[in-house]
C-alpha cells in the first residue's frame, strides 16, 4: 500500500516538474496558501459588507441631519453637533442609569444565584445531571417570545405570578402592578431577565468549580483548614476567572438589551424602563432621526468596547495571578 | 481514582440531601412559567383567565384551532342554516357561535422561521467551517488579529448597525425577503461558527491528515475525506447553535421583516382574538415555537458551555 502510495506521489512530483506553474497546481492541487486564502476570503468578505461597512456608514451618518424617513430632503453636515446634544441631554442620561440599573442588578443577581447553584450541584447529589439540564432550559428559549409570555404571567387581575406571591405572602393580589408600576417595573425586569440567564452563570460557574484539581483540597485538609477557609482560599480564587468571564459576557449582552424588554414593558410604564438599546429604537424607527440615533448607536458601540477592553485587560490580570 | 467512601472531596450524605433539595426546589421553580406555557395552550379562554388561576382544567384544543384559523361571528339564523360541521375543529368553533374563515397565517410564519433559521445555520457553518480549517492548520499572516476582528463583530450592538442595514437592505430590495435574513444571520452567527469549529479542529491530530498527505491524497481531499468525519460532532453542535440563535432572533425580524418573510417572534405577540391576545392561542403558538429548543437543548447539554462562552471554556 505504502510502496504504491509513494510511486504515485514521486510519479506526480516527476510530472509537476516537468510542467509549467499553471498546470502543476491542478497536479499537486491548490496550494496551502492560496487554499488558506480562498478558505478565509468568503467569512471576511460577509463580515465585511454586513458589519463593516454599516459601521462607516453609521459613522458617517452620525455626523449629518439625516432623516432616513425624507431620503430626498438636504443633507447637511453638522459636524458633532449630534454627539454634543446626546451627551448634554438630561433624558439620555437618565435612560443610561436605567440602563446601569438593569446591568448591575442582573449581575449581581445571577452572580449570586447562578455561583450558590454551581456549588450545590458540584455536591453531586443523585440526579444531579437532569436537574441541571432542567435549569439551563429558560436560557436557551427566545427573549422575545418568553418577555411576551411573561406579560400574561404579571397581570395583575388573572396572572400566575401576583397570585402566587399572594399566595405566600397574604398581599392583596390586586394591590400591585409588576408591569405596570413605575417602582416595580425597573425590578420586573431584573427579575425575568434573571429568571433566564441564572443559568448562565451557574454552567459557567460550574466549569469552574470542575477544573479545581481534588488534590489541593486534599492537601488543604491534611493542614486542617477549615472548610470555611477552604471555600475562601481555595474554591473562590479558582472559580473566579470563570465567573469573571460569565460577567463579561452577561454585562455586554445586557448593554445591548433590547428583545426581553421590547415585549414585557416596552419601556415603559413612562420611559422607567427605557434601556439604551429601546431609545434608540425609538429615535431611529419611530422619530425617524437617523443622524441623531447613530450618533448614539457610536456612543453605545465604543462605551461596550471601550468597557469590555479594560475588562478582559482585568481578567488576565486575576487568571495570571 | 480516589475512594470515595473517604474521599475528603466527596460531599457527606447529608450535604448531598440538603444541596438536591435546594437545586430541585429552585428547577421547579424557575420551570412553572414554562409549564404553565404549555398548561394555557390546552385551556378554554375563560379557563385561562379565571382568578384563581386554575391548576385543573378540562383539556381542549380550542387554543390550537385558533392558532390556526381566521374564525368569524356568526348570527345563530345563519348558523342554522349551515349543512352540520364535518370535523371536529369545525364542531368546536361553531359551538362558539363562529365559523372559520381561512386558515392563518402561522403555517407560513412557522415555514419562514424553519427557511431562514436552516438557510443561515447551513451558510454559517459552511463558510465557518472553511475558515476555521484555514485558521486550524495553515500558517496565516495576522492570524491572531484576524480572529480578533471576527469575534468582535459579535460584540458589536446590532443596533450600531441596524439603521444602514435598514437603509441598505431597502436600496438593495432584501427588506422582507427570506435572503435578507438569511444573509443577515450568517454574518451574525459566522463568528461564533468560526470560533466553536476552531476548537474542535484543533483538538482533531494533524497525523491524520499528514499521513493522508503522504499517501498522495491533496489538501481538499484530506480536508474532506479525514478532517471532515472526524469534526462531524463539532460541526453538529455547532450547526444547533446558530439554528438557535436564528430561530429566537428578534430584534431585526422585527426591524426588516413586516408580511412575507416574517419569522415566528414578531409574529406571536400579535396573535389576537376578539378582546385582545388570545392567550390560550398565543400558548399554543409559544410551545409550537419552543419545543424544537427543548429538544436541541437536551441533545446540546454536552458541548453547551463551549457554545455559549464562544469556546474559551471547554470541559
Amino acid at each position: 500500500m505504502s510502496l504504491t502510495a509513494d510511486s504515485t506521489r514521486s510519479l506526480a512530483d516527476r510530472v509537476a516538474a516537468t510542467t509549467p506553474a499553471p498546470m502543476m497546481r491542478r497536479v499537486r492541487g491548490l496550494s496551502d496558501r492560496s487554499l488558506a486564502w480562498l478558505f478565509i476570503a468568503p467569512v471576511m468578505v460577509l463580515l465585511l459588507a454586513i458589519n463593516i461597512f454599516p459601521l462607516i456608514w453609521t459613522i458617517r451618518l452620525s455626523f449629518t441631519n439625516y432623516k432616513s424617513n425624507l431620503p430626498n430632503a438636504a443633507l447637511r453636515w453638522i459636524g458633532l453637533a449630534n454627539y454634543n446634544d446626546i451627551l448634554t441631554d438630561d433624558d439620555i442620561w437618565a435612560r443610561m442609569q436605567t440602563t446601569a440599573h438593569f446591568v448591575i442588578w442582573t449581575i449581581v443577581l445571577q452572580v449570586l444565584l447562578g455561583f450558590g447553584l454551581a456549588f450545590l450541584i458540584n455536591k453531586k447529589f443523585r440526579g444531579h445531571a437532569f436537574w441541571t439540564t432542567a435549569i439551563l432550559l429558560p436560557m436557551m428559549l427566545s427573549p422575545a417570545v418568553v418577555g411576551n409570555f411573561w406579560t400574561f404571567l404579571f397581570q395583575p387581575q388573572i396572572g400566575l405570578f401576583n397570585y402566587v406571591v399572594s399566595f405566600f405572602t397574604g398581599i392583596d393580589p390586586h394591590s400591585f402592578q409588576m408591569i405596570g408600576d413605575v417602582r416595580l417595573a425597573p425590578w420586573t425586569i431584573v427579575l425575568v431577565d434573571t429568571w433566564m440567564w441564572t443559568p448562565y452563570v451557574m454552567l459557567i460557574c460550574l466549569a469552574g468549580l470542575r477544573s479545581i484539581p481534588e488534590d489541593i483540597y486534599e492537601a488543604a485538609e491534611v493542614d486542617r483548614a477549615s472548610a470555611w477557609r477552604q471555600f475562601w482560599t481555595i474554591t473562590v480564587p479558582m472559580v473566579l476567572p470563570f465567573l469573571m468571564l460569565a460577567v463579561l459576557f452577561r454585562g455586554i449582552e445586557n448593554f445591548k438589551m433590547f428583545d426581553m424588554v421590547n415585549l414585557l414593558t416596552s419601556g415603559g410604564p413612562g420611559s422607567t424602563t427605557e434601556l439604551a438599546s429601546i431609545t434608540l429604537k425609538r429615535e431611529a424607527f419611530e422619530k425617524w432621526r437617523t443622524g441623531y440615533s447613530s450618533a448614539f448607536a457610536i456612543i453605545l458601540f465604543v462605551t461596550i468596547f471601550g468597557a469590555a477592553n479594560v475588562y478582559v485587560k482585568a481578567l488576565k490580570r486575576v487568571k495570571q495571578r | 481514582m480516589s475512594a470515595a467512601a473517604h474521599s475528603v472531596v466527596e460531599a457527606s450524605p447529608r450535604a448531598k440531601t440538603v444541596a438536591g433539595t435546594l437545586v430541585v426546589l429552585y428547577a421547579v421553580v424557575t420551570l412553572v412559567p414554562l409549564l404553565w406555557i404549555g398548561a394555557t395552550a390546552f385551556k378554554s379562554g375563560p379557563d385561562s383567565i379565571s382568578y384563581p388561576p386554575k391548576v385543573v382544567f378540562e383539556p381542549t384544543l380550542e387554543g390550537w384551532v385558533n392558532l390556526f384559523t381566521v374564525r368569524s361571528r356568526q348570527s345563530p339564523e345563519f348558523l342554522h342554516n349551515l349543512p352540520p360541521p364535518t370535523t371536529w375543529w369545525d364542531r368546536l368553533v361553531r359551538s362558539h357561535d363562529m365559523v372559520i374563515a381561512g386558515p392563518s397565517k402561522v403555517v407560513q410564519r412557522f415555514g419562514n422561521s424553519l427557511v431562514v433559521g436552516f438557510g443561515s445555520t447551513f451558510l454559517a457553518v459552511l463558510l465557518g467551517t472553511l475558515a476555521a480549517y484555514a485558521f486550524s492548520r495553515f500558517r496565516i499572516p495576522l492570524a491572531d488579529d484576524l480572529l480578533f476582528f471576527i469575534l468582535s463583530t459579535r460584540m458589536m450592538p446590532p443596533i450600531a448597525v441596524a439603521i444602514p442595514i435598514y437603509l441598505m437592505y431597502r436600496q438593495l430590495g432584501l427588506t422582507d425577503t427570506w435572503l435578507g435574513l438569511i444573509l443577515l444571520y450568517t454574518a451574525v452567527n459566522v463568528s461564533l461558527s468560526v470560533w466553536l469549529l476552531k476548537g474542535f479542529i484543533d483538538e482533531i491530530p494533524r497525523e491524520y491528515e499528514e499521513a493522508a498527505l503522504v499517501d498522495g491524497y491533496t489538501r481538499l481531499q484530506a480536508f474532506r475525506r479525514v478532517v471532515l468525519p472526524q469534526a462531524v460532532t463539532g460541526i453538529a453542535a455547532t450547526s444547533i447553535f446558530c439554528l438557535i440563535f436564528s430561530w429566537n432572533e428578534y430584534a431585526f425580524a422585527l426591524l426588516l421583516t413586516s408580511g412575507n418573510a416574517q419569522t415566528m417572534p414578531p409574529f406571536i405577540p400579535f396573535i389576537i382574538g376578539e378582546g385582545g391576545q388570545d392567550w390560550p392561542a398565543v400558548a399554543a403558538a409559544t410551545t409550537l415555537f419552543l419545543m424544537p429548543i427543548v429538544v436541541f437543548t437536551v441533545l446540546l447539554r454536552k458541548h453547551l458551555l463551549r457554545g455559549i462562552t464562544f469556546g474559551a471554556v471547554r470541559r
